[in-house]
């Protein structure tokens, strides 16, 4: 699983470089992201402006992802495109996460 | 995988696998962009697709060798209507399941990691229907196209 992490003054923006996270992709993406968020800034961004295809079992693992995370971490949701946008409504899991529309501005006024 | 039919009628076999399941959707759902179905229904079918297809998967051929579904898909001018059929396990109880959404709104830990997929298929087909005939699972969905 393609995840690249970048860090921002005080964010760790996590990039995901594929298109779908699946029932195929679901335990790989999870253990990358405890990789991945396991140091650097403790407010971390998953950038899924890449992401087209999510289907329950990657939404399990979004959600696991940030179960796992340890202590005063967090992590918020940015560039949901169309069909993943819909399913984060229709399961009111947009309630759980904070979610930026829009990752360019964030990037800019996290270093800026 | 095959694909027979028509553009507006074909049947797709494939033995059932995680990634059977992507090429599936990605060949229907180009099928359905072709044919004119608009962005925001194709992404409902593609999704309610994987999660019937991922049940299948990990639950009907959860132990079988015998792992083939079968997927037909005719595309009429005001509705869609999808059937799929495997030989795996049947749905416990031989019903639908209930689909309720997970609870959402505990702390944390709590949160769900899965439960989601009966609940998306049953919001977002217009009709869902299950029967178990010749010891194989008979799952229909339609759904509505958007006026025209």
């Amino acid at each position: 699983m393609d995840l690249q992490s970048t860090y921002h003054n005080d964010m760790n923006i996590i990039t995901v470089g594929e298109a779908r996270i699946d029932a195929a992709a679901a335990i790989r993406f999870k253990d990358r992201m405890r990789d991945v968020t396991s140091q650097g800034p403790a407010h971390i961004v998953l950038d899924l402006s890449n992401v087209t295809f999510v289907d329950s079992s990657g939404l399990g693992a979004i959600v696991a992802a940030m179960k796992q995370l340890s202590g005063e971490r967090r992590l918020d949701l940015a560039g949901l495109t169309p069909d993943v946008a819909k399913v984060f409504r229709l399961t009111r899991m947009d309630t759980v996460f904070v979610i930026h529309d829009d990752i360019i501005a964030l990037k800019a006024r996290a270093t800026g | 995988m095959t694909l027979e039919g028509t553009l507006t009628d074909f049947t797709l076999t494939a033995t059932a696998s995680e990634l059977a399941v992507r090429d599936t959707l990605l060949a229907v759902r180009s099928r359905l962009s072709e044919r004119g179905v608009c962005e925001d229904t194709c992404g409902s079918v593609e999704l309610v697709m994987a999660e019937a297809l991922n049940n299948i998967v990990e639950h009907a051929y959860a132990t079988d060798q015998e792992r083939d579904f079968l997927l037909k898909v005719s595309i009429k001018p005001d509705r869609l209507c999808l059937h799929l059929c495997d030989g795996g396990a049947p749905l416990p109880g031989l019903c639908l399941p209930q689909g309720n959404l997970p609870d959402h709104t505990g702390p944390r830990d709590d949160l769900p990691e899965g439960g989601f997929g009966w609940f998306l298929i049953r919001d977002l087909t217009e009709r869902v229907a299950y029967e178990r005939r010749d010891g194989m699972n008979h799952l229909t969905l339609e759904f509505l196209r958007e006026a025209p």
